[in-house]
């Protein structure tokens, strides 16, 4: 079965739930004492909720420390949730053993950050992208000629297979990494900061072909990432982590035409936008301090201790995620409010 | 001996190679722009487009590599054959460095402020400690520390990486530097943390009245600090100008090709359009233009001749370019000039 | 506190010389070569290294083509030349029995040789396999194993080799089992640091999403991670097993006469008399012992180098 084919089934079923993600949390025991017992727990991902559908693209975006990274590799069951469920296609990934996951593994896999890393330098270009078929036992039943048609899947050419991975590129890297992520056909790719660590015109060639790849064969995408605006090009919902739990999440243009949580704000209006003459003329949210330490989180609201509006309830109370203002799209915020923080398309010009 | 009719800081036909097992590479190949007293200078480039490897060379940081040809000239007198001793006096006072990762500037084993102090005291020896200390934790509160007199007696690794960053920028302008050379400040930091260090930079640069040269890849952080700014390729200036002329009506393909291939936060984008190819190997870089294998205008003249940095466009203000067919860029529709 | 001044320069120029470093790495690169063939192009740069090789290949076809080279039995008792000095017929002169000193010298070799490859295999294969999996495993599993190879390094190996050898015996099958047991935690510890950082890589994080087992990681990414660091601990090995054997034969308790080993040699030359007088019986096996070491320390090094390019500068 080639790639394309195998993509027919997916492209009918374009819009049906692939995955939900319920109350999900990651503690991470930190050990003390002589005998290295758990004397808290770092908690990265603490309930978080979400659904993909086919062909649909989801950003959960957030700086460092968020748990957007932790939350991917749950997907992928890199790492064994301490609750919660991972519901593919209804059967609860979550709790099974390495041995029951091994059928269920092909159909969510994973792209990497780092395209040196992540790709073994001693193995050539068709061994680390007929290695999963290998895994699965599947290489045998024309496994050469399903690594030919990747490679031209993802934009390489035929030669390129017998070179090694030190010889590529970092675009040309990721590439490779792709086709990885494809060899089982999979239905769900976590792309955990894909392009960030490719220079700018590069950056550009790895989107627009994870773009067309996923029209072409009807991939749901969970797209990680602390870039606004390469999440504003590819999403089709964005969720916005703060210290391990959601606070506010909506389709794309929710989020950026009418963010209601303090956060979303202050976070749009940070990144800065190539375009000198919006200089001095954005609303600017500069928020004071740090980001407090997930082992020990603040009572209530999770961001009231850099949040300018933060008042007493936002101590005693955690916000949930809901649509106070009627917009459409929930936060968890006491005290939503609109706020236009980016100029609206075509004033720039 | 100090002459002020020229900028404050002439990058001179650059050239830098380093030998490694595969053969020389040329990273930097005939850079030149000039920073002027007081102003704000963005480098911009892609990694191997010899940003930092020009940035190091005025410092005479960058040991491995052999300057070939040009002349780097701070107030008129060349760094490059300065003695050793006069380049480390003016390296941390006249000149001073903030680095990507502070960790790597800071000595972890010595505390934030005592740092500080000794880079006060190492070009002022008639500076008291006191003094000193005084000036450190104004410095620190300067940088917008809270808390800057217990803070003093901290250690880098007890401070989160915006605070380290603060630290530096705090040492790096203890001496009322005339030339910050920042050099990816702001890369390894979260948004929102960056929004604070740009603002600092910004501060930083008024209360000291200190040029800046900002060397980066982020074209918005450029778009937001720099009043000039720089674009390298392949180890050359490609183009250079006033920050508004250069975003927005840029007369190099390769400029143009970046501001197009980039998403936009502001606005919706149909479709990105990414530069074709990769930036060529510096072993053996391309005949004439560096950019003309990826180029949508190049033709014969520029896979044989070299363009040269030249004055287009009638403005206000100077603006150079390397291309050839810069007036012919100029009249293509592009997305940038939307 | 003129000791700050240098904390305040040199960071900077290592921060710029890694800021360099990438910056030239990415302009470095489309040369199509697979990481062993660099492995080799480093190595046959470094001529010491090669120097050391050539010499362990005549060596090896030495104990090899033994019987071509030496004219004589090794073991052909000749009561009527005993100690003689070398001439023509005996080039190295005769032994205490009137044996041939070049042939037993040259028997030797193949002796020496087979003990410290045999050992040095074994102590490998046997660290290799405690080290990736307690690095794979981890918990109690690494604990044990780890306090284990602990407890071996910490124990003077020679004592556990002559208690062993004492027990079961003298024979060359023991000698190279005792040998091994007392130096695979070296590479155990070796190849359980390399499992943990290859653990964490990304590429075998896409082989676990992929559904690989621990079976296959080790096989297809852990192993072959180490395998350069296996080879030149490898290597060292053979070198510490030959002199071990020497040592162990010194004493008696290695290879047994008439079988010859270059410590056996040295074991008959022990009075003062002959030290003072007969060079020919200690100065030929000693100066082979000496060189032989020497030359796989060569190679050792030179493979060091070549595997991790990055350590040369700094060693």
């Amino acid at each position: 079965m080639t790639v394309e084919t195998a993509a027919v089934d997916r492209l009918e079923r374009l819009g049906e739930e692939v995955l939900r993600v319920d109350d999900l949390a990651m503690h991470f025991p930190i050990r003390g004492g002589v005998f290295r017992r758990a004397v808290g727990a770092v908690r990265a991902v603490d309930g978080v909720s979400f659904a993909i559908d086919q062909g649909e693209t989801l950003s959960l975006v957030g700086e460092s420390g968020c748990g957007k990274t932790t939350t991917g590799r749950m997907v992928v069951r890199l790492l064994e949730p301490t609750s919660g469920r991972i519901l593919y296609r209804g059967h609860d990934l979550a709790t099974m053993s390495e041995d029951e996951l091994r059928p269920w593994r092909s159909k969510t896999q994973i792209v990497f950050q780092d395209p040196y890393a992540s790709l073994s330098p001693r193995m050539t270009v068709h061994d680390i992208i007929a290695e999963p078929l290998r895994v699965q036992g599947k290489y045998r039943q024309g496994g050469a000629d399903r690594v030919s048609e990747l490679l031209d899947l993802v934009g390489l050419q035929p030669e390129h297979a017998n070179r090694y991975a030190h010889e590529f590129s970092g675009g040309q890297r990721q590439r490779i990494g792709i086709a990885r992520a494809l060899a089982l056909d999979p239905e769900l790719l976590v792309l955990d900061e894909p392009v960030s660590a490719l220079d700018v015109s590069i950056q550009a060639q790895v989107v627009n072909k994870l773009r067309e790849l996923q029209q072409r064969l009807g991939l749901a995408y969970l797209f990680i990432s602390h870039d606004l605006s390469i999440v504003r090009h590819v999403s089709h919902r964005i969720a916005v982590m703060y210290l391990g739990v959601i606070v506010e999440t909506g389709t794309r243009d929710e989020i950026f035409t009418a963010p209601h949580h303090p956060y979303t704000q202050a976070l749009l209006s940070a990144v800065p936008v190539p375009d000198p003459r919006l200089r001095g003329a954005r609303e600017r949210i500069t928020l004071t301090g740090d980001v407090p330490n997930p082992a020990n989180p603040p009572s209530g609201c999770r961001f009231r201790t850099r949040c300018w509006k933060a008042q007493a309830k936002c101590a005693e109370e955690v916000p949930q995620l809901e649509d106070r203002l009627g917009t459409g799209h929930p936060s968890a915020c006491h005290f939503p409010e609109l706020l236009t923080v980016l100029p609206t398309s075509g004033a720039a010009s | 001996m100090v002459n002020e009719t020229e900028p404050l800081l002439v990058v001179d036909d650059l050239a830098v190679e380093f030998r490694t097992d595969e053969g020389v590479v040329k990273a930097v190949d005939g850079a030149a722009f000039t920073v002027d007293r007081g102003e704000i200078v963005g480098v911009v480039g892609e990694s191997g487009s010899g940003k930092s490897v020009t940035a190091m060379s005025i410092l005479g940081l960058v040991k491995s590599g052999r300057r070939v040809r040009g002349a780097i000239r701070f107030r008129g007198r060349d760094l490059g054959t300065l003695p050793a001793k006069e380049l480390r006096a003016i390296r941390g006072a006249e000149i001073a460095m903030i680095f990507q990762d502070p960790m790597t500037a800071l000595n972890p084993v010595v505390s934030i402020g005592r740092q500080i102090v000794e880079a006060l005291r190492l070009h002022d020896r008639k500076l008291s400690k006191a003094a000193a200390r005084d000036r450190a934790i104004e410095l620190l509160a300067l940088v917008g520390m809270p808390d800057a007199a217990a803070r003093f007696k901290q250690y880098p690794h007890e401070f989160s990486g915006g605070m380290r960053q603060r630290a530096m920028i705090a040492m790096a302008i203890a001496n009322g530097p005339s030339l910050l050379i920042a050099d990816e400040p702001t890369t390894a930091l979260d948004v929102t943390i960056q929004a604070q260090v740009l603002d600092l930079l910004r501060i930083a640069q008024q209360e000291t009245q200190a040029a800046t040269l900002l060397i980066t890849h982020d074209l918005g952080v450029v778009a937001e600090l720099a009043d000039r700014v720089v674009v390298m390729y392949a180890g050359r200036v490609v183009e250079q100008g006033d920050v508004t002329t250069v975003f927005t009506a840029p007369r190099h393909p390769y400029t143009v090709g970046l501001l197009e291939s980039l998403p936009r936060l502001d606005r919706d984008v149909d479709e990105l359009h990414p530069i074709p190819g990769s930036p060529p190997s510096l072993l053996t870089p391309p005949p004439g233009c560096p950019f003309h294998p990826r180029c949508p205008l190049a033709r014969d003249r520029c896979r044989t001749e070299r363009p040269e940095l030249r004055v287009v466009g009638n403005g206000t203000t100077v603006h150079r370019t390397a291309c050839h067919f810069a007036e012919e860029l100029a009249a293509l529709p592009t997305e940038v000039t939307r | 506190m003129s000791d700050l001044r240098p904390s305040l320069d040199t960071p900077e120029v290592t921060a710029a010389e890694e800021v360099v470093a990438t910056e030239t790495d990415t302009a470095v690169r489309s040369r199509r070569r697979s990481p062993l063939g660099m492995a080799v192009r480093r190595f046959r740069r470094n001529k010491i290294a090669v120097a050391g090789g050539v010499f362990l290949l005549l060596i090896l076809l030495l104990a090899v083509f033994a019987p071509v080279i030496a004219q004589q039995s090794p073991t052909a008792v000749d009561l009527g030349a005993i100690r003689r000095a070398p001439s023509g017929e005996h080039w190295l002169g005769t032994d205490a029995s009137g044996r041939d000193v070049f042939a037993r010298l040259v028997y030797a070799a193949r002796v020496s040789l087979l003990v410290g490859v045999f050992a040095a295999l074994l102590a490998v294969l046997l660290g290799t396999i405690v080290g990736a999996v307690s690095g794979l495993f981890g918990g109690w599993v690494d604990t044990v194993l780890m306090r284990t190879a602990d407890m071996m390094l910490s124990f003077p190996s020679i004592v556990i080799i002559i208690v062993l050898a004492g027990i079961l015996g003298p024979s060359i099958p023991i000698l190279v089992v005792s040998i091994a047991i007392t130096t695979w935690p070296t590479t155990a510890r070796l190849v359980r640091g390399v499992t943990l950082a290859v653990r964490e890589r990304e590429y075998l994080h896409a082989a676990r999403v992929a559904g690989a087992s621990r079976g296959w990681m080790l096989r297809k990414h852990i192993v072959p991670a180490a395998m350069g660091q296996i080879v030149v601990v490898g290597t060292i090995s053979v070198a510490a097993a030959i002199l071990a054997e020497a040592v162990l034969s010194f004493l008696g308790l290695g290879v047994q006469p008439p079988q010859a080993s270059w410590g056996n040699m040295l074991n008959d030359a022990q009075s003062l008399t002959v030290i003072q007088s007969m060079p020919w019986l200690w100065l030929p096996p000693g100066l082979a012992i000496a060189a032989t070491v020497l030359a796989v320390n060569f190679v050792g090094d030179g493979l060091r180098d070549a595997v991790d390019p990055r350590q040369s500068g700094r060693s």
